[in-house]
């Protein structure tokens, strides 16, 4: 198959001799670094590890699926499984893994910073994030909650008896985590761009990061407020939430999804920063529609703002305001598709190669486009009186979430991996996994759809003999998805050490990043550099490297 | 391989040089003073957004339940003590002055200027709080703690004759009044709490000769933040003390 990958000859190639990772040695020069690529690294393997803690409760969660019987766990360990897998994956992993990781990595180094604007903050952020969980395993230990992730009152408030106030706490203080680093991406990427860089210049994956953290900015603090609300309600029992004294339970739900549903475009609009800057290095063209691009991901941070009711259709809320909130949510759709339609005519006439990046590319857009199209199916009200709290639900957002996000930051971490590290992942062992998380993937999930519309709910742990086969396809799925994903890990954790040396620019592709050596210096540039060309100018990369060849020769 | 070729010599001759003409508060990421001070002035906005939306939240639970229970947000609020809320206002006004004569003190170098009017500002900020305790524990003696040791007695039965008796069913949801009162001035509060607390170290570094080299970044946007927590009280003011009162006599 053709490729773009181009290594320096591995005779000579040597790793450079001063780069971030070896200016400083040892635990503190890590725990109390400064520099963004550093803390970078530092959430990656957090959000690594609440990954496989969130990937162990849903293996579990299949396995109890396989038999309709609950056999392996009782209904309660099944909840607590649900709701521990919800919370961990959704605001320790979705919401964090690609802002905080290769944000916090790339941002600086794309715009020509030597630094995010407040790295200090930036520290700090990454100790939030980190305390926040730790009281999140902290719960888990204390046996766990069962309100499911989304904290619906009254259940959490006056029903269960599993451990609500921590849970909520630990989101609290992750919060502030997200809110701190979205500060910092909005503040760096105004005032500190390299001379030259105007707003037109910047890459697509800058513009999707801006947008991601405005709505971090705008909608995290809403639900800090809420979920301090639902802890004060809890504690001294003060109604706020409780209809027998005058409270209303919605008015939560409003409060909670005013967050939740910007913060599923948190987890999407990075993911879609990626694979611009993906699709137009594997088909050396400028991205299509470059203008339309970047204010559709503006668009889509806009109008997240005023679709959150459409996951309350079946709470009570007034007829009339359903059919705004089903207008707006299946406006969001058009900015979406815009991205979808720009990057396939992308590659239209490029010179498109199957590099591993490229096969999670792909596998992002089909299955975010599945998930989209079954989003503006559940934006019509009829149908999704019929299919909410089924299976339905699940495998529309895992196909958003896993599918498109997923894919988004496995294609990330493989594009950018040889900048990080400086070393080459084995590159068919890589296009392997990629097809093991595509297969994977829609083996669990898609059958998940059918049994939805079947009518098979969602969070128990039980379900009639006719749902079976399905279920059984789902877990078996489940287990090759998981084959995905462990893969990566070993083949990235080997290439550490025994990975062939990258080179600055193995992909051949446009983007300061790729200008300056792998791994970078800890001030990323020797001089700030000077930007005179529009992002993604593949030809005048092509004539650069004809003209280094002519004077060679 | 260009970058790389670069990296054999890792300190270049430019960061030398620039390691000695330039003040000691820039930071090594920024190019010029003026890129700092303005990047530090617009992470403080962005971070005043996010506190607007923060209260944003008890707001709206405001609004809602302030259209839902009429009646009960009235005779919660007639409870208030109008006085203690005006001198509460009055101070925080003042010490909003005065946070912004301790700026223009930074800005122009004059160091007593600046510890006097930080040091009255800290004092209108502790006397609002002392005021606010006071009020609160007026609240506890009366019994209007939500959840705590609420009673209806002073809504049924009311002590003032403009008032009009609650049916107690009604007269239950003056409790969702004193939760958003406490919760409201509780967080409230707690930012100027916070406030007065980064006041005292900026008081102790000033008196250590700091911020008189010119470069008072650190001070405006504290100031940035008080006036905040001021508008915040503005609105908390009318909102919880005045709004719908029985006429005085």
């Amino acid at each position: 198959m053709s490729t773009s990958l181009s290594l320096p000859d591995q005779q000579e190639a040597t790793l450079p001799k001063l780069n971030y990772l070896n200016t400083e040695f040892g635990l503190k020069s890590w725990l109390l670094t400064r520099d963004h690529k550093r803390i970078a690294l530092l959430y990656l393997v957090t959000i690594a590890f609440f990954f496989a803690i969130g990937g162990t409760a849903a293996a579990l969660m299949r396995l109890e699926l396989l038999t309709p019987v609950g056999d392996l766990v009782s209904s309660d360990t099944y909840n607590k499984l649900f709701s521990i897998h919800g919370i961990i994956m959704v605001f320790f992993f979705l919401v964090p893994v690609a802002p905080a990781v290769l944000g916090n990595f790339l941002i600086p180094i794309m715009i020509g910073a030597k630094d995010v604007a407040f790295p200090k903050l930036n520290l700090l952020s990454y100790y939030l994030f980190a305390t926040g969980g730790c009281i999140e395993l902290f719960t888990i230990l204390q046996g766990g909650i069962d309100t499911g992730w989304t904290f619906t009152t009254p259940l959490s408030t006056h029903y269960v008896n599993t451990n609500v106030i921590s849970a909520a706490m630990g989101i609290f203080i992750a919060g502030f985590s997200s809110i701190l680093t979205g500060l910092n991406f909005i503040v760096t990427i105004h005032r500190l761009r390299a001379p030259g860089m105007t707003w037109f210049r910047l890459p697509l994956f800058i513009w999707s990061y801006y947008a991601t953290s405005l709505i971090f900015v705008l909608a995290t603090p809403v639900i800090a407020i809420a979920l301090l609300l639902l802890v004060l309600e809890r504690v001294f029992g003060i109604g706020i939430f409780d209809p027998a004294m005058g409270g209303d339970p919605l008015l939560f739900q409003h409060l909670f999804w005013f967050y939740s549903h910007p913060a599923v475009y948190i987890m999407i609009l990075p993911g879609m920063g990626v694979i611009s800057e993906v699709m137009a290095c594997f088909s050396k063209k400028r991205v299509f529609g470059y203008t339309a691009v970047a204010f559709s991901s503006v668009a889509i941070a806009v109008f997240s703002f005023f679709v959150w009711a459409h996951h309350m259709f079946i709470m009570g809320i007034s007829n009339y305001s359903a059919l705004v909130f089903s207008f707006f949510t299946m406006l969001v759709a058009v900015p979406s598709a815009i991205k979808i339609f720009n990057w396939s005519a992308t590659m239209y006439k490029g010179s498109v190669t199957f590099d591993t990046p490229m096969l999670y590319a792909f596998s992002f857009i089909g299955l975010f486009t599945l998930g989209g199209l079954t989003g503006v199916m559940l934006a019509a009200l009829g149908m999704d009186i019929h299919v909410t709290e089924t299976y339905f639900i699940v495998a529309h957002f895992h196909y958003v979430m896993v599918g498109g996000m997923v894919s988004a930051v496995m294609c990330g971490i493989h594009f950018w991996w040889p900048k990080i590290t400086g070393r080459m992942y084995p590159e068919s062992l890589g296009r392997l996994a990629a097809s093991t998380l595509f297969i994977g993937f829609n083996l669990t999930f898609f059958p998940q759809f059918i049994l939805g519309y079947m009518g098979m709910p969602r969070r128990y742990h039980a379900y009639p003999p006719e749902f079976q086969a399905l279920n059984v396809l789902s877990t078996a799925g489940a287990s090759i998805l998981a084959i995905g994903y462990l893969l990566p890990a070993m083949y990235l954790l080997w290439s550490l050490k025994y990975g062939k040396i990258a080179g600055s620019n193995p992909w051949g592709a446009a983007g300061l990043e790729w200008e300056i050596q792998s791994p970078p210096l800890t001030e990323n540039f020797v001089e700030t550099p000077v930007v005179d060309h529009e992002a993604y100018d593949y030809e005048w990369l092509a004539q650069k490297h004809e003209h280094e060849v002519k004077t060679l020769g | 391989m260009d970058s790389q070729a670069i990296a054999s010599e890792p300190v270049g001759p430019h960061e030398n040089q620039d390691a000695h003409d330039h003040p000691p508060y820039l930071v090594h990421h920024f190019a010029t003073i003026g890129q700092q001070v303005e990047t530090a002035s617009f992470g403080m906005w962005v971070f005043l957004v996010t506190e607007i939306m923060f209260f944003g939240g008890m707001f709206m639970a405001y609004l809602l339940y302030r259209s839902w229970y009429y009646h009960a947000f009235v005779a919660g609020s007639n409870l208030l003590s109008i006085q203690m809320g005006t001198i509460m206002t009055a101070t925080l006004i003042v010490s909003s002055f005065t946070v912004a004569m301790g700026v223009y003190c930074a800005e122009t170098r004059n160091r007593k200027g600046l510890i006097v009017s930080l040091i009255i500002t800290l004092v209108l900020g502790l006397s609002f709080l002392g005021i606010k305790a006071d009020e609160w524990h007026g609240a506890y003696v009366e019994h209007h703690i939500p959840g705590a040791n609420f009673s209806i007695e002073d809504f049924v039965h009311p002590t003032d004759a403009r008032d009009i008796p609650m049916a107690p069913d009604e007269a239950l949801h003056t409790q969702i009044f004193f939760f958003l009162y406490f919760s409201l001035t509780g967080v409230h509060a707690l930012h100027m709490i916070i406030g007065c607390c980064v006041l005292s170290v900026l008081l102790f570094q000033i008196w250590g000769g700091a911020y008189m080299d010119g470069h008072t970044s650190m001070i405006q946007n504290f100031g940035l933040y008080w006036h905040f927590v001021d508008i915040v009280w503005i609105f908390l003011f009318p909102l919880l003390y005045l709004i719908s009162r029985h006429p005085l006599k």
